[in-house]
């Protein structure tokens, strides 16, 4: 029921990009292992390789002492290596049951025939559950659970397997404060029976209560591994972020006139995302909003943009009060948003370029509803040259672009339609460093000429670099304000993570 | 090289082509003027229909009811124009007939939109149940019998003839021309493919998404009642049986056109080819004495693999 976890020189290469270099290290059986590292750090990649998803490409994985090699994750499930993923991969409609054993019911034989042996499989899973301390039914359809109930099936789901080494990647992303607890209890129970668990996760406050030892990641390399007992939550922040953990970045000079905001928010409030958001925006500003994932950071962004509708507070625009905003009224007004996943919802795929840079513009280059492709070109062309867009040809379809060219494009759309305000919600994200500058570069430029910005990233780094001002969201709640000349990496860290 | 590039793009175009050219040579009596000139009044009822279609799909929505609709307007021209022609005379009573039938679906259209809009009910769903809703009306309307109360004179707007060229076709010209503009020169127009590509995104954009597709429903709700108007006269009656059918007919040419039928993909013209593809082949193969089972099979097949053929070369477009 135990295995000891044995890596040596570990190593995974994706194309040009190393993601886990020669990571060597010894798990203990029956300890709650916490792996920790920004993202990209490698720490998915390691817990990938353990669980079958990819293959080393170097190295060697010893469950036992035993060298193993996981073609796919059902080769690591006959090992004994069981997974519990980010996401929640269970079937809603189908019930507890049915969910623990899908695809493996058990079967008995009814006149000659194999048919499904529903009373044995209720038993078995209510004998699972029992035993883990869970009191649900076994005949509940999955989707009347709640989000912790639901985390809580996976895991019974995971022991249905009899694990020796569990891993856990981030299992607590989507639950409330009592459902962690409850996850936990059932956690503790688990090592007591002697099961090894990787522990991903964010939340550094978890660490305290729940991991052994922390493994620390960064570029792909094994940085340290300490006991929880002996270390601190800053020396862990300092190995996650390296010599940078203490820089300040160096600023351009800012001067703003604060005299009246462009754009105020009061009070605003929606159940269950955030509470009582309160900020100002001036004039060519670059704002921040730091936070962990589950922060509400972008929840506050698309509530004011009028994406999703909020329950209460109030938001100014030079003064005046906006009753009701919906994304048409926003983008009237002259409020822009990019939004984080620009590939599922920040472009139409199928469309050219071209069209994909005039869409929110369609209002403002028609007259009286007439438009032709000739109004639209001095805005794709001014874009495709302003943002240095590399492309073959505008009509070309906008999915040929790389992921930083495509994020230009969305932003493009938007500043087509000369914004006053701006909202980039993880611009960033799955672009390269090149682009990555770029976009930053865009950000300052058009601020210069008078934008008023709001960013949005997880990466910390990033907002210190490109802000002018950053605030601070913990679950839905704003803590407050940070001078980004005056705030290291791991003070903002601590800061999104325990509070100011 | 170019004659590949040039058949990659516009395959359907160059099947009408072939198919043309061999009808001529094989088909007695394909190529001459009468036949030519009745093929075209063939198309223009459902292609009038298929030019709003092609909005509808484009805009990822799909209008089942377009066939009952066709009856529908017939009738209730055909009920008003009963009702007004010994207090107006017949002419005025048909206009009002006609505009009554167009308001009518033009308001069904737009509760078809309204209904997705907020109770998200699929426009499958809701068109199906209004082919049937339209299909009983007209019954109930006529009361199972056509109305023949239209004069004699007004067969001109179906069967009639304008400078050689058979009323109906300026119609279907006239249609194509609003629809090619609307979709290719007006902001409505181009609102379609980003709604039907994304909606989220066109959402987010600042497009009111859901005026578009409403817009859309309505549109080809007025187009119908067009195209009913047209059947009406040539038949010269209001018939709750007219245009059974249509519905899958006109879903074919847009398809066959080259529109995806996921949305956000399509051209104007690709429902003209379409059109007369479908009337191409259904004339030439009455004038080759093929049976009508026959006909039946080689219509369908042709629709899966004109599809067949759109995706395939789509494909290939999108790696270049």
């Amino acid at each position: 029921m135990s295995a000891v976890v044995e890596t040596k020189n570990l190593k995974k290469v994706y194309g040009s990009v190393v993601a886990l270099d020669s990571f060597t290290h010894t798990f203990d059986k029956g300890r709650v292992h916490a792996l920790m590292g920004k993202n990209g750090s490698g720490k998915s990649t390691l817990v990938n390789v353990m669980a079958g998803v990819v293959e080393p490409t170097e190295g060697d994985l010893l469950l036992n002492d035993k060298s193993v090699s996981f073609r796919s994750p059902a080769d690591a499930l006959r090992a004994n290596v069981v997974t519990v993923h980010q996401e929640l991969s269970l079937v809603p409609e189908l019930t507890v049951t049915e969910n623990i054993f899908l695809g493996r019911m058990p079967k008995k034989s009814a006149f000659g025939l194999p048919v499904i042996d529903w009373r044995g499989a209720d038993k078995a899973t209510a004998a699972l559950l029992e035993d883990m301390g869970l009191d649900i039914a076994p005949n509940t359809p999955v989707s009347q659970l709640s989000v912790g109930q639901q985390q809580t099936v996976e895991i019974a789901k995971a022991m249905s397997f009899d694990p020796s080494l569990l891993l856990l990647d981030e299992p607590t992303s989507a639950l409330a404060t009592k459902e962690v607890e409850m996850l936990f209890g059932l956690l503790r129970r688990l090592r007591e029976r002697g099961v090894t668990m990787m522990y991903i996760s964010h939340r550094m406050s978890e660490l305290a209560e729940i991991a052994d030892t922390v493994t620390v990641l960064r570029d792909g390399q094994h940085i340290g591994s300490v006991e929880m007992q002996d270390t601190t939550n800053q020396e862990i922040v300092d190995m996650m972020f390296g010599s940078v953990a203490n820089d300040r970045p160096a600023r351009r000079a800012k001067k703003l006139d604060t005299t009246s905001p462009i754009l105020e928010v009061k009070n605003l409030t929606r159940a269950n995302a955030f509470r009582d958001v309160s900020f100002k925006l001036y004039k060519g500003e670059v704002l921040g909003i730091a936070g962990m994932l589950g922060a509400g950071r972008s929840e506050v962004l698309r509530a004011i943009f009028g994406a999703d509708k909020f329950d209460s507070g109030e938001i100014y625009v030079e003064g005046q009060r906006i009753l009701k905003p919906d994304p048409r009224k926003a983008s009237s007004i002259g409020i822009g948003y990019t939004p984080e996943n620009r590939k599922e919802i920040g472009l139409v795929q199928m469309q050219s370029i071209h069209d994909n840079l005039s869409i929110a513009s369609l209002r403002k280059n028609a007259t009286n509803g007439v438009i032709t492709r000739r109004a639209e070109q001095p805005g794709v062309d001014k874009q495709i040259e302003q943002l240095q867009i590399k492309i073959g040809h505008a009509d070309d379809p906008v999915s040929s672009l790389s992921g930083g060219n495509q994020q230009k494009v969305v932003i493009g759309n938007r500043l087509n339609t000369e914004p006053k305000i701006m909202f980039f919600d993880e611009p960033s994200r799955g672009v390269d460093v090149h682009a990555k500058q770029q976009i930053f570069q865009i950000i300052w430029e058009q601020a210069e000429k008078g934008l008023s910005s709001i960013f949005v990233s997880t990466e910390l780094e990033e907002l210190l670099e490109v802000c002018d001002r950053i605030i601070v969201m913990k679950e839905g709640q704003m803590l407050g304000e940070l001078d980004p000349t005056e705030t290291t990496i791991t003070d903002l860290y601590t800061a999104c993570m325990e509070g100011l | 090289m170019q004659i590949t590039r040039l058949f990659q793009r516009y395959p359907m175009e160059f099947i009408l082509l072939a198919i043309y050219i061999y009808l001529v040579i094989a088909a007695p009596g394909f190529a001459s003027v009468d036949n030519q000139l009745n093929v075209l009044r063939n198309v223009t009822m459902q292609g009038i229909i298929a030019f709003g279609m092609t909005m509808i799909i484009i805009s990822g929505e799909i209008d089942l009811s377009v066939g009952s609709g066709v009856a529908f307007a017939g009738c209730v021209t055909a009920w008003v124009t009963r009702a007004l022609t010994d207090i107006t005379g017949p002419y005025f009573a048909i206009a009002v007939g006609t505009l009554c039938a167009m308001i009518l679906l033009f308001g069904i259209g737009v509760i078809t939109g309204k209904l997705r809009q907020h109770f998200q009910m699929p426009t499958l769903i809701t068109t199906l149940g209004l082919l049937t809703v339209l299909s009983g009306a007209a019954n109930l309307i006529t009361g199972g019998f056509p109305i023949t109360s239209f004069p004699r004179e007004f067969s001109f707007l179906g069967s009639g003839f304008l400078w050689g060229i058979p009323f109906p076709v300026y119609v279907f010209a006239a249609v194509f021309l609003f629809v090619y503009f609307l979709m290719n020169y007006t902001s409505f127009g181009r609102a379609l493919y980003a709604v039907g590509g994304n909606l989220e995104a066109a959402r987010l954009s600042g497009i009111d998404v859901w005026k578009t597709k409403t817009l859309a429903f309505g549109i080809t709700g007025v187009f119908t009642a067009i195209a009913g108007v047209l059947i009406a006269s040539q038949i010269l009656s209001g018939s709750a049986t007219a245009a059974r059918g249509w519905e899958l007919d006109v879903i074919s040419a847009v398809v066959i056109g080259g529109t995806s039928i996921f949305g956000g993909k399509g051209r104007i013209h690709g429902t003209l080819v379409g059109v007369l593809f479908l009337g191409i082949i259904v004339n030439g193969m009455t004038l080759l004495n093929v049976s009508e089972y026959w006909q039946l099979v080689v219509r369908g097949m042709l629709i899966i693999g004109a599809v067949l053929l759109n995706h395939m070369f789509d494909k290939s477009l999108v790696k270049h």
